[in-house]
């Protein structure tokens, strides 16, 4: 079947077969081996990507499914090539990232609770990356990463308000 | 082997991740993100059943399917090898695919190779096989039965007494006379630790295809350079015409240290003339690699002003159908098993028994986290009986640096008590506790490698930057990013100029394995000594030390090399030779060292564990970088929470595994943190690795399950020796003590 769809902000076509899943049509498809392959069945989150408003497992999306839809992977989450998001610099300056393969789908998982909340508590960290596992267990790093790249949003803003005076923020305190 | 020296300032620092930025952005490419032109996909055929006699293998209907190209058995590895070839890191008993019998769930008795994967999948269903179902064991009990079917075929043990059962191997290590020694205090109890799996979030993945006149084969593995050494050995190839590529593993654990089906990849691609592909699902990785399920029975003597007299441990591991790497685990697991303590008299027996349940292999801790459990648990028991503190206990009995508590080990190598005390500070153990709560602690140890050959080398390029070749896999833990530090550090340069190189045979020199916690010691100890040729190099070559002072290294490089600019190279070694009468084979380079404490309440209603407070501590030497330390630490101590609360494999009747995959088999998430992680570090500089580095990764672990029991005692009164500490065994311990009060639980 016939497949559109925009993905990273790029309009594609391509066919695929009925009972693939966005994940197939992604990885095998459309070339973007992001977005991982793990548990298959909805519980490990390594396959996340955002399907117009709300994040998805695509392992548990048919392709089809997603047609005309709007998709951003871990590749599109960069503001620019070559640049990094604050959430993706958050990520490795906490020091959320060791082998690296859950963390496509952590990353999106933390940005869609920075669309969702203007200030997310630790518990609605915690919560929204519940369903992204990660064995090498950086959670609290994780957690520190999302908090820190909604600290930094709350601190742009701050700036952007208040102009004329650029505040000293105090220095993110880690309770570990 | 020590490179004792003041580090720079780069050592230590957290210096972002090598490799990072590919990880957050994408670009990362892990084994199965690889495709290679005319690629076909692999799906290997198993049986519903634990141990088979294979009587025929139909592949008419598999084959009559669009774009299956092939249905691979033992038969064409025979046609092709003469017989079956058998390979294992410890004894050849593994076959490439498996051979008259199927011997657990799991083993794969043919592979479908076919253009798409849906054809290979659908394929694989297709392929049937008649087989006889034969009587098997999966459990301690069964396998030793005196009437228990044999799980190794005796031939492949020729000479062995023990070829007539399925005990593999013992194991006994003593000192000090355990027979004759008394104590005021026996306490003895038997302890069980189930199968759990790595699952490491990358399933493995394994690609072979022809290259030439040989083979090239890229996996997701921890030795790359052993799984060459075994294709060369199988397929009768010169190593120089086996390459392997290894990609960082996505996770790795231990469960990616040893081939596993690469051998029958590479028959297959051999056999086809085209590139052979299969990337395993989870459910397959459940039934490619597991933890060794121990049974522990220890007795420990302690006298009643505290002192230790004796302790005797008897442990039966139940390892796999197939050797893997599993009886080591259990022959040095076990060796360290009395603790980081001054036992007069000890004894270590230990069993590896086969069954026919999945090959058990290395686990992050190597055979020690299953005896921490018994041991350190029927140590708290011990202080309680006695009125001694469990702390201070164990402070009494603590190995001081330079004490030989293992007789005929290294020395004490740490000043643990710092540690121990550390931990009992950050837990605030002298301070009252909330209601409800309980505190535990838990000591843990274990030898790092016995025996070890790391390679590295490093090129200083016309311009100053360097790169650094080194075959440690880089699967989490950030061994390039310590590497490049150290480089750096040791040429003055920059840390973002230096390259790090690894994951190609024939790239980079040779490394024996990516484990024990080695490569912080061992190839850091090669990158330091190549780094440090270089530099001497250039310095003499740019005029000698007078010349060279205080001169930037860029600038030394230009007057070095002059106009032609070119490079300076040298190659560090870093070798820890076999002692042949040593009864590991090698005294350990350095011991890992933890110490943990926990604050816990228990929910009466549901037996479900909340954990206030975890707090860890591991004596590491020197930290080459502070963040990833942590990362280490803290993910080892939330990885050993899985085992204590949450994870095992359940069996059936059949010796089918029933939790096969992510939504039966759980491991900690987010939401099963405890709430606060109190980490730390004992930092003296004593350990033989680069500026008295010891390695770490795998103590922070080690005496988690003890550490929790204990406050879940505290807490609660009931024990419970059986892991996992699940809400439903707990709940069913506080039933038992709710009915049978002065019995406590079990």
């Amino acid at each position: 079947m016939q497949v559109s769809l925009t993905l990273n902000g790029r309009p594609r076509t391509f066919s695929v077969e009925e009972h693939h899943t966005l994940l197939d049509a992604l990885r095998d498809d459309l070339g973007l081996t992001g977005a991982k392959e793990c548990c298959l069945v909805g519980e490990c989150g390594a396959c996340t990507v955002r399907l117009n408003d709300r994040i998805v497992d695509s392992c548990l999306v048919l392709a089809v499914e997603a047609d005309g839809g709007d998709i951003v992977t871990v590749e599109g989450l960069a503001p620019e090539p070559g640049r990094m998001s604050a959430l993706q610099s958050a990520f490795l300056e906490k020091g959320a990232v060791q082998c690296g393969f859950c963390i496509p789908g952590q990353l999106l998982a933390g940005d869609d609770i920075l669309r969702r909340f203007e200030h997310p508590t630790r518990h609605d960290i915690e919560e929204g990356i519940a369903g992204n596992l990660c064995r090498c267990a950086c959670y609290y790093q994780i957690v520190e990463a999302v908090e820190a790249a909604a600290h930094g949003r709350a601190r742009e803003e701050a700036q952007l308000v208040e102009s004329a005076v650029v505040r000293e923020m105090p220095p993110h305190v880690v309770d570990q | 082997m020590s490179a004792a020296r003041e580090p720079g300032p780069l050592i230590g620092k957290p210096v972002p991740r090598v490799g990072g930025e590919g990880r957050v952005t994408g670009a990362q490419q892990y084994v199965a993100d690889i495709h290679l032109p005319d690629e076909l996909h692999v799906k290997l055929v198993t049986l519903p059943v634990a141990h088979a006699r294979i009587i025929s293998i139909d592949p008419s209907a598999a084959l009559a399917m669009p774009g299956v190209r092939c249905v691979f058995t033992a038969q064409d590895v025979v046609a092709v090898a003469g017989e079956m070839p058998r390979f294992g890191p410890q004894f050849s008993d593994r076959p490439v695919i498996a051979i008259g019998e199927a011997k657990y769930h799991g083993d794969p008795v043919a592979a479908v190779a076919a253009e798409t994967r849906d054809a290979a999948e659908e394929a694989a269903r297709l392929v049937h096989v008649e087989f006889e179902q034969l009587p098997a064991v999966f459990t301690i009990d069964g396998a030793l039965a005196t009437d228990a079917p044999l799980v190794q075929d005796p031939s492949l043990r020729p000479g062995d007494e023990r070829a007539g059962t399925n005990v593999l191997r013992e194991h006994d290590i003593a000192w000090g006379d355990v027979d004759s020694a008394s104590a005021d205090l026996i306490v003895e109890n038997t302890y069980h630790f189930p199968m759990v799996t790595q699952f490491a979030i990358e399933p493995h993945a394994f690609i072979a295809s022809p290259d030439g006149d040989g083979i090239a084969v890229w996996s997701s593995i921890q030795h790359p350079y052993w799984l060459q050494r075994i294709l060369a050995r199988v397929l009768r190839l010169p190593l120089a015409k086996v390459r392997v590529h290894a990609p960082d593993p996505g996770g790795a654990f231990g469960g990616k240290q040893h081939a596993k089906y690469e051998p029958l990849l590479a028959f297959m691609a051999l056999a086809l003339g085209r590139p052979m592909r299969l990337v395993l699902s989870l459910e397959e990785t459940f039934v490619a690699v597991r933890r060794t399920e121990t049974e522990v029975r220890v007795r420990t003597g302690i006298d009643r002003d505290g002192t230790f007299a004796f302790q005797d441990i008897d442990a039966n591991y139940l390892i796999g159908a197939y050797a893997d790497i599993a009886d080591r685990v259990v022959g040095k697991g076990s060796y360290i098993g009395n603790g980081p303590y001054n036992w007069p008299s000890a004894r270590i027996n230990a069993r590896s028994i086969l069954s026919h349940t999945v090959p058990s292999t290395a686990f992050r801790g190597f055979g020690n986290p299953q005896i921490n459990w018994a041991v350190e648990s029927n140590l708290t028991e011990a202080a309680l009986r006695l009125g001694i503190d469990p702390l201070e206990l164990r402070l009494r009995n603590l190995a001081n640096l330079g004490d030989r508590f293992v007789p005929f080990d290294t020395a004490c190598d740490g000043q643990w008590a710092q540690s121990v005390r550390r931990v009992a500070e950050l837990i605030g153990w002298d301070s009252p506790k909330p209601a409800g709560r309980g505190r535990g602690i838990a000591l843990g140890i274990k030898s790092g490698p016995t025996t070890g050959l790391s390679y590295s080398l490093v090129r200083l390029l016309a311009d100053g930057s360097a790169l650094v070749y080194a075959g440690t896999s880089d699967m989490g833990q950030g061994a390039r990013t310590i590497f490049a530090q150290m480089c750096a550090s040791e040429l003055d340069i920059p840390v973002e100029q230096v390259t790090v190189i690894s994951g190609d045979t024939a790239v980079v020199p040779y490394d024996q394995q990516t484990s024990a916690s080695r490569s912080t010691v061992l190839m850091g100890n090669a990158v330091v000594s190549a780094s440090r040729q270089v530099r001497e190099k250039l310095v003499a070559m740019a005029g000698g030390d007078s010349a060279a002072d205080g001169v930037p290294t860029d600038e030394l490089v230009r007057r070095a090399l002059g106009r032609m600019g070119g490079e300076i190279s040298a190659m560090g070694e870093a070798r820890k030779e076999a002692e042949p009468d040593h009864p590991l084979g090698g005294s350990a380079a350095f011991f890992e060292f933890n110490a943990t404490a926990v604050e816990l309440s228990v929910d009466q209603e549901t037996g479900d564990i909340t954990i206030h407070r975890h707090a860890t501590v591991s004596d590491v030497g020197r930290s080459m970088n502070r963040l990833q330390v942590t990362m280490q630490d803290e993910g080892a101590a939330i990885m050993g929470l899985g085992h204590t609360i949450m994870e095992h494999y359940i069996f059936d009747a059949e010796g089918r595994i029933r939790n096969l995959g992510a939504i039966d088999y759980r491991i900690p998430t987010s939401m099963d943190l405890p709430e606060e992680m109190l980490s730390d570090t004992v930092e003296n500089a004593d350990g033989p690795g680069p500026y008295g580095a010891k390695g770490m990764s795998e103590g922070a672990l080690l005496p988690v399950a003890a550490a929790v029991a204990a406050a879940l005692r505290d807490a609660t009164g009931v024990v419970i020796r059986d892991l996992p500490l699940s809400p439903e065994n707990v709940w069913r311990a506080l039933q038992v003590q709710r009915t049978i009060p002065d019995r406590g639980a079990q």
